[in-house]
This record gives C-alpha cells, sequence and structure tokens, in this order.
C-alpha cells in the first residue's frame, strides 16, 4: 500500500499560512489514496511558487519554463501514455504566459490533469496583478486597480469542449483530494482549478475571504449538465460553487487516436528496415 | 544534346509543380541527373511561377543559368523569360499564346485537342516534353501511373491518356534534335528523387525519430509533411502545436519521456523557440531542430532564399550550453547530416540543428537510393532500469551523464530549468552552479572531436579559395570548376557543419591561399565573422548575395573574376 510519505517530506521555501502547503498535501494524499507509485507519476510545472511543488515530492518530476508547463506535459504523455502526467502551476503560469497552451489543452483532450493555484495574483515576482486578479484590485504594479476583466477558467474550458472542470478550495483539503482523485481517474483533459490564499500579497482574495464564499455542490447538481455548469463557473460573489461542474467521457482522449502508440512507449518503437525501405522506395 | 535546362513557367494553382516534379521523375527513372531550381511568390493562385529543371548525363552542380526549353502556360512567363533563353531553344506553349519576337522557335500546342478537361494540359504537356526529349514512354506512363493510380482508375487513365496524346502529338512534328544522349535505365528503385525536405525526413527517418512537433511555416513544412505520410508505419506522433513555443516544449517533454523527437521551423519559429532550446539545454535533452532558412528580418521575403539565420542557429536560447549545427550543401548531406544530428543530440543530451533553405529544400536531385543495412548506428534513448539511488545529473569526466526515462524501473527521474544538483534539484550555491556549467561545457569538447572536417577541393595554396558552407556548395563549386577550366588556380573549402569549429581541421587551408573569398547568401559574411572569432583569421573579401535567389555560378564569376585578376597580378610583382 502506497502511502502520503512514500511522496517524501520535503522542506519548502514557501511562507507559512501559504495556501500551496494544503494543495501539495491534497496532492500527495490523493496518489497515495488510488495506491499510485511515484515512479508511475509523472509531475510538470512551470515557474512560480506553485511551480515549485515538484520539488517538494518524490515522483518523476520536470520542472520547465514560465507558462510552458502544458506543451511539455502533453509530449510526455504523447511519448508514453501509461505514466499518469499532472501539470501543476499558478494562474499567472497557466492562464497568462501560458494561455495559448492551456486553451490548446482544452481543445486536444489529451489526458492530463491540470492542477492550477489559483491565488489570483503573482506570487514569485512578489504580487503583481495575475489574469485572474478582480477589476479595480490594486497592486504595486496597478496602483490605480486593474483594468482588464478577469480571465474565466472554468467557463473558458466549458466554452472549448473540456470534459472535466472542477474548482477547488485550499482550505476544504478532503474535498480536494477527492477532486484530484476523480480528475485523475478522468480519461482526457481534467482541469481542477484550487483558490487558494498568497498570504504576502494578495489582501483581498485572504484564505477567511474564500473561506466564508466557497460553498460545496451537492447532489442537486447534475455533473452532466452543461449549461448548469456554465450558470456555476459563472458564479462569483457571496457564494462560490466547489466541486464538480462538469464531467463527459464521450470525447475520447486525445492519444487515443494514435494507433502507433497502442504497441506501448515511443522509446520501445522502432521501425524494421523493411518498412524504411519501403518507406525510400516511395522516393524513387 | 546534353546540358539542358528546361524551365516551366506559369500561374501558382495551374498544376506546374505536379508536372515539374513528374518530369524530374522520369528523368530520373531514365538515368539522368537532375538539379530543380524553384521560383515562386506567397500566393496560391496567380502570379507568376517556376519550375526548373537543368537536367544532364553527368552529375550537376548548381542551377542553369540559360534556358532551352520554356514551357510557357501564360504570357507573362515567355515575356519574362525572352532574355534568358538560349541561341538555340523551343518555347512549347498553348495556341492562344505567343511571341513578339519572330525569331523565336515556337511550339503551339493545341491542349484542347490533346484534352477535353484544363486540369489535365499540364499532363498533356509532359506528354510533349518527353516525347521532345526523347524519353521512353514507359518510363513517363509509369511515373504518371504511379503519380495517380493509387486513387482513382478512372482519374489515372484519364492523365494516361492525356499524356500519350502530348507525346503522339509532339514525335510527329519535332526532329530529335533535342534528344538527350541515351543513357541504360537505372535498376528499377535504386535512384531517389530528393529536395531537402524529403532528405532531412528520410535522414530523421532512419534515425529513428518517432516525434515531430511543428507549427507550420515555409520552408519548413515540407519536412513535417513527409514525416506525416508515413506516420502510422514508421510509428512517429506528428502533432501540429498550437505555436512554436510549444512546438519545442512538447519535443522537449517527449524526449524527456524517450521519444527521438524533430522539429522542423524557419527564422520566425525559431526565434520564438529560443527559450525552449536553453531548456533543452538546461535540462540537458536531446532535440534536434530543422532551421530552414528564408529572408528576414520579420517576416521578411517568405518564399525565397537566403543563408542569414547561422548567428541565430549559433546564439539561439540565453544562456550557455553545447549545441552542434550542421549545415548540408546537398540532399544528400542532408540525409546524413540529420542522422548525425539526431545521434549527437541523444548522446550528448544536448540541442543540435540542421540548417537548411528555401532553395535547398525545392532543389530536388537523383540520389542513389540509401543502403539502409549499413549506416553506423544511431544512439537511441537507454530503456533500462535504473536504480532507485539513481541521479539524473552526476558529474562525469565527459559531461555527459546516463540518462534514465520516467517510468522504465525504480529510477525517479528529475528535470529542473533552474540551476539544479547533480539529484536535478533547484540550488543557489554557486559551488553547485560552476560545477554544472563545466559539466556542460565539457560536452562541447567531446561534440567539437566529432566535427565533420570541412571538404576541400582544388590544388595546394590555391591563389583564391573560396570559403563557403550550406547550400551554397553546388553554386561555389561550379564557379570554381569553371575559374579551374581558364586555368586559374582556384580552390574551394565548403562547411557542411558549422558548429563547433575545430580550427586544426582548416586553419592551414586558410593561411596558405593566396585570398581567401566568402561566399554566402547574406549582407554580413556572418560564417566568415564566425571563422575570424575561432581563429583570427580576416578572410579578405566576400561575395554575398541577399536579394532572395540564390548564388549561381553566374552570379559569383563576374565578381570574383576582378578579385582573381587582382591576386594573380600580384603575384607576378
Ligand atoms: C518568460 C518569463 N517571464 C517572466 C518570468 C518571471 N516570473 C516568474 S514566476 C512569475 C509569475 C508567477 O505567477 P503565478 O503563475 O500566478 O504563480 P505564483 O507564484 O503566484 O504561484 C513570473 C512573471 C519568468 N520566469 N519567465
Ligand atoms: S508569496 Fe504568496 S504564493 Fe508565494 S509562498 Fe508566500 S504566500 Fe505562497
Amino acid at each position: 500500500m502506497v502511502t502520503s510519505s512514500d511522496f517524501g517530506q520535503f522542506e519548502t521555501a514557501w511562507c507559512p499560512g501559504c495556501g500551496n502547503h494544503a494543495i501539495l498535501k491534497a496532492v500527495k494524499e490523493a496518489l497515495a489514496g488510488m495506491d499510485k507509485q511515484p515512479r508511475d507519476v509523472c509531475l510538470v510545472s512551470g515557474i512560480g511558487q506553485a511551480a515549485k511543488t515538484p520539488h517538494y515530492m518524490l515522483c518523476n518530476l520536470f520542472n520547465g519554463l514560465h507558462g510552458r508547463a502544458l506543451p511539455v506535459a502533453t509530449g510526455i504523455k504523447l511519448a508514453n501514455p501509461g505514466l499518469d502526467v499532472i501539470a501543476e502551476s499558478g494562474d499567472g503560469c497557466m492562464y497568462g504566459e501560458g494561455g495559448n497552451h492551456f486553451l490548446a489543452a482544452v481543445r486536444r483532450n489529451i489526458n492530463l490533469t491540470l492542477l492550477v493555484h489559483n491565488n489570483q495574483i503573482y506570487g514569485l515576482t512578489k504580487g503583481q496583478a495575475s489574469p485572474t486578479t478582480a477589476t479595480g484590485q490594486t497592486t504595486k504594479a496597478q496602483p490605480h486597480g486593474a483594468y482588464s476583466a478577469p480571465f474565466a477558467p472554468l467557463s473558458t474550458a466549458l466554452s472549448l469542449g473540456a470534459g472535466f472542470v472542477a474548482r477547488g478550495f485550499s482550505g476544504m483539503t478532503e474535498h480536494l483530494v477527492s477532486l484530484i482523485q476523480t480528475a485523475v481517474r478522468h480519461p482526457g483533459f481534467a482541469l481542477v482549478d484550487i483558490l487558494q490564499p498568497c498570504v504576502s500579497f494578495n489582501k483581498v482574495n485572504t484564505h477567511s475571504w474564500y473561506k466564508e464564499r466557497c460553498t460545496e455542490l451537492d447532489d442537486s447538481h447534475d455533473a452532466g449538465d452543461w449549461e448548469a455548469a456554465m450558470r456555476l463557473s459563472m458564479q462569483w460573489g457571496e457564494t462560490i460553487p466547489v466541486g464538480i461542474l462538469y464531467q463527459n467521457t464521450d470525447r475520447g482522449p486525445f492519444e487515443g487516436h494514435f494507433p502507433q502508440l497502442e504497441p506501448g512507449p515511443l522509446a520501445d518503437n522502432s521501425p524494421s528496415l523493411t518498412t524504411l525501405e519501403s518507406i525510400m522506395q516511395t522516393y524513387a | 544534346m546534353d546540358d539542358i535546362t528546361l524551365c516551366i513557367g506559369g500561374e501558382a494553382g495551374q498544376g506546374l509543380d505536379t508536372m515539374g516534379q513528374l518530369l524530374a521523375k522520369s528523368l530520373i527513372r531514365s538515368g539522368y541527373e537532375i538539379l530543380v531550381s524553384q521560383n515562386y511568390m506567397s500566393r496560391i493562385r496567380g502570379g507568376h511561377n517556376t519550375f526548373s529543371i537543368r537536367t544532364c548525363t553527368s552529375p550537376l552542380l548548381g542551377p542553369g543559368d540559360e534556358i532551352h526549353i520554356l514551357a510557357a502556360f501564360t504570357q507573362e512567363s515567355i515575356d519574362l523569360h525572352q532574355d534568358q533563353l538560349a541561341k538555340r531553344h523551343l518555347i512549347l506553349t498553348s495556341e492562344e499564346l505567343g511571341s513578339k519576337n519572330t525569331l523565336d522557335a515556337l511550339l503551339p500546342v493545341p491542349f484542347q485537342q490533346l484534352t477535353d478537361q484544363k486540369i489535365l494540359h499540364n499532363v498533356a504537356a509532359l506528354g510533349c516534353l518527353c516525347g521532345i526529349l526523347g524519353l521512353l514512354p514507359d518510363i513517363g506512363a509509369g511515373v504518371v501511373r504511379s503519380a495517380f493510380g493509387s486513387k482513382d482508375q478512372d482519374l489515372a487513365q484519364k492523365n494516361l491518356d492525356a499524356f500519350h496524346n502530348g507525346l503522339n502529338w509532339v514525335r510527329e512534328r519535332i526532329e530529335d534534335a533535342w534528344h538527350l544522349p541515351s543513357v541504360s535505365p537505372p535498376e528499377s528503385g535504386s535512384r531517389l528523387m530528393l529536395a531537402a525536405s524529403q532528405a532531412v525526413a528520410l535522414g530523421a527517418m532512419s534515425a529513428g525519430v518517432n516525434f515531430c512537433s511543428f507549427y507550420p511555416m515555409t520552408p519548413a513544412t515540407g519536412v513535417a509533411l513527409n514525416l506525416a505520410a508515413h506516420d502510422q508505419e514508421l510509428g512517429c506522433v506528428v502533432e501540429q502545436a498550437e505555436d512554436e513555443l510549444s512546438a519545442v516544449n512538447m519535443a522537449v517533454g517527449a524526449s524527456f519521456a524517450g521519444a527521438v523527437p524533430i522539429v522542423p521551423t524557419s527564422g520566425g519559429g525559431f526565434a520564438l523557440m529560443g527559450e525552449g532550446i536553453s531548456l533543452a539545454g538546461m535540462t540537458e535533452t536531446p532535440v534536434t531542430l530543422v532551421l530552414a532558412q528564408r529572408p528576414g528580418p520579420a517576416t521578411g521575403l517568405p518564399t525565397r532564399t537566403e543563408q542569414s539565420d547561422l548567428e541565430l542557429a549559433l546564439y539561439s536560447g540565453h544562456g550557455e550550453f553545447p549545441r552542434a549545427v550542421m549545415a548540408p550543401g546537398t540532399p544528400e548531406e542532408c540525409f546524413y547530416l540529420t542522422r548525425k544530428a539526431v545521434d549527437l543530440a541523444q548522446r550528448y543530451q544536448t540541442p543540435t540543428i540542421v540548417l537548411t533553405d528555401q532553395f535547398l529544400a525545392d532543389s530536388y536531385r537523383a540520389v542513389p537510393a540509401f543502403d539502409l543495412h549499413n549506416l553506423s548506428p544511431v544512439a537511441q534513448p537507454d530503456t533500462s532500469a535504473f536504480p532507485q539511488d539513481y541521479v539524473r545529473f552526476a558529474s562525469t569526466a565527459s559531461g555527459v551523464s546516463p540518462r534514465a526515462l520516467p517510468g522504465y524501473g525504480p529510477a525517479l527521474v528529475v528535470a529542473d530549468s533552474d540551476e539544479h544538483t547533480q539529484e536535478g534539484h533547484i540550488t543557489e550555491s554557486g559551488e553547485v552552479r560552476t560545477g554544472m556549467v563545466d559539466k556542460r561545457r565539457r560536452k562541447e569538447d567531446g561534440l567539437r572531436q566529432e566535427t565533420a572536417a570541412p571538404e576541400y577541393s582544388g590544388p595546394d595554396s590555391p591563389d583564391v579559395l573560396l570559403l563557403c558552407w550550406g547550400s551554397s556548395k553546388g553554386a561555389v563549386m561550379e564557379a570554381a570548376r569553371i575559374c579551374s577550366e581558364s586555368g586559374m588556380r582556384v580552390g574551394t573549402l565548403h562547411f557542411s557543419q558549422v558548429w563547433p569549429l575545430d580550427p586544426a581541421q582548416f586553419e592551414d587551408r586558410l593561411r596558405q591561399a593566396g585570398l581567401v573569398v566568402a561566399v554566402e547568401s547574406n549582407a554580413g559574411a556572418q560564417f566568415a565573422a564566425l571563422i575570424r572569432r575561432q581563429t583570427g583569421f580576416a578572410v579578405q573579401a566576400s561575395i554575398l548575395r541577399y536579394d532572395g535567389r540564390p548564388l549561381s555560378a553566374s552570379y559569383i564569376l563576374p565578381r570574383l573574376n576582378p578579385l582573381i585578376k587582382e591576386q594573380t597580378n600580384g603575384h607576378e610583382q
């Protein structure tokens, strides 16, 4: 049996009270709870405070460039679909610098789990507005308030045909564990946008701010109802719905479209000389 | 008649490219040498495009200058090429078109009579050209059948009819003066028709490449298309990424997990890939990029040629990391050097780059089929199970660390874009940093020892040495040959690998020549500057072309002759 401690225990560089701690704990518990071996998991991140998460875990990991976790994760999954690939980074990394990759990954429906630590601010670069910062919120870089409308990850993903869209909150760890597990089991692209306080730089969206608002979805919500999911995804105010907004497995995962992946990972594939000969002859 | 240049001219959308390719293939299957150069505008329909084939019984170096046979599909193509026509020439055209020059030898073809479908005019013209050149009808028909036969029998028959009608019509009207010297057709399948895109793709296939991520950009797209055409048989995943940033990062991810990747792009896309190339350098992930050059800056001349991205390839990516840069001069070199680039990337766990360009990408030639059984092996990812105490970036004398793949054993594989410890974890220690930089730099020493020596041809200590790299090889060698035939002492030094350089391989050649002239398709003599940085040797003169057109002997010679004269006068004093 795998336990949470099989995924390691490290000292982190995060501020005390930061939501990242709880998310890290939830990821480890989720994977251990599913009996995943560290060697079968590959965590991929970009750059930021959230993106350091893989370094605090024992498993395969690729900590790449700012914004580029999803392309790297896509490449890994295509090369070896047997690995459980989890992309994990901040809202700036995934929705800002990596925005185009986010759109493409949803559309591809590659079988990845995307965990976005959404603290509505840039943490590592010390508090500038992120794509999810509320309009009007002031920061040192936006002293007159952020002018842009905030990016809406859940409704954007839904509008692009995402098959799994969920919202979590770092303060509801047990619930988050089950969200992550369902996301990992989902055969296709699974987004879990995780609300998370940044105690150092986001003085508006604090732990208690989220706690007062985040409300678990109950059984009355049908996760197969796209229109209901769309309405919930846009609900952002006194109550913020948390849970699986939408799940649909109609579209097969992207990597399933490649018969060349059926025999196994690409590293084990090499064409025979006869095949190469016959291809070469098409140029004769 | 030997050494004939045929030029097919007309609008985009008239099927000239298909016709040119079929004719080129017929010539190759008949046993002749060919060299194709293409000229097209950045538009899908209209405009004026040409597909030129120089053909001969002996090997060809560069494109021809004079046109012997012009197959003109528009009035514009007759008018535009008037000045390039050889004294003895033939203009094959349709009945509605004509020439203002009464001396022109016109052959107006009644295409409507030969085929009732306008889209088959090109195949009828192909028949005419095969007849004019005296090719065996079976060979041309075989090429037409293999081009159309697999899709639809009815379509194939219509094409064959048009072909034969053209062939028969022309045979009754043209004497055999245009016939190429007869040669015996080679064994079927022994010769390939390849330009850079095909040759790079074949080289990649033969090297075990099984992952290609790309974002379309002329003239690089062909590499991906050639891999996509065979993806399932090959077991190769080809993915059109959302942009170049994704393409290169996807390849890095795939490679991390054990795929053997190739990423084709052109200058604009390569510029975007810089950060990802740097990532491959830092994470020591093998990745091979193909940079098919075209004129810049920015979008430049999208469908024309240039060799101006050498410095981009050399300095792409921030920070310091080892790389190898290949610059093949012919389709054959494209095959072998792509293999080598993939092999070096695998063995040194670092990015490697193959530089081609639009001229090479469109320049079909006859290449002997490769003996796939006797190629030197290319390194493949190690799929063994590494132990649990494995560390990814172990310091070694060569700088190369044993590379495990995730999921292949108890070893956990850790990679980081930040500076890292031998275990792969983030560090800010100055000592570890210095050690890691040194480790990565040691790989460059190994790479340097594997650099192919430049190819020299000519007399010892020539009066003039022409220095070139990449695709200008043929034009430069042809110019040198013409000079040598008139008694001048001219040598050529061609670099098919431009980084790392090993001065010991060529410095003497430079110092022993009377005058060294760099011949490059760029305005900055970028390679000459690199030579100076590496050796301190200052190339004395240069012949540069940057109007978007390929270098040719006829461009080089008038600029070279005064330099030679000056140089040889100097000798006599
Ligand atoms: C190309 C590039 N641009 C900018 C940066 C600097 N940078 C590092 S992290 C970061 C923002 C991180 O914000 P977010 O993704 O929200 O993560 P958080 O730190 O809040 O967890 C930026 C702009 C970088 N590393 N690379
Ligand atoms: S700066 Fe914010 S996001 Fe970063 S560790 Fe501190 S609290 Fe967490």
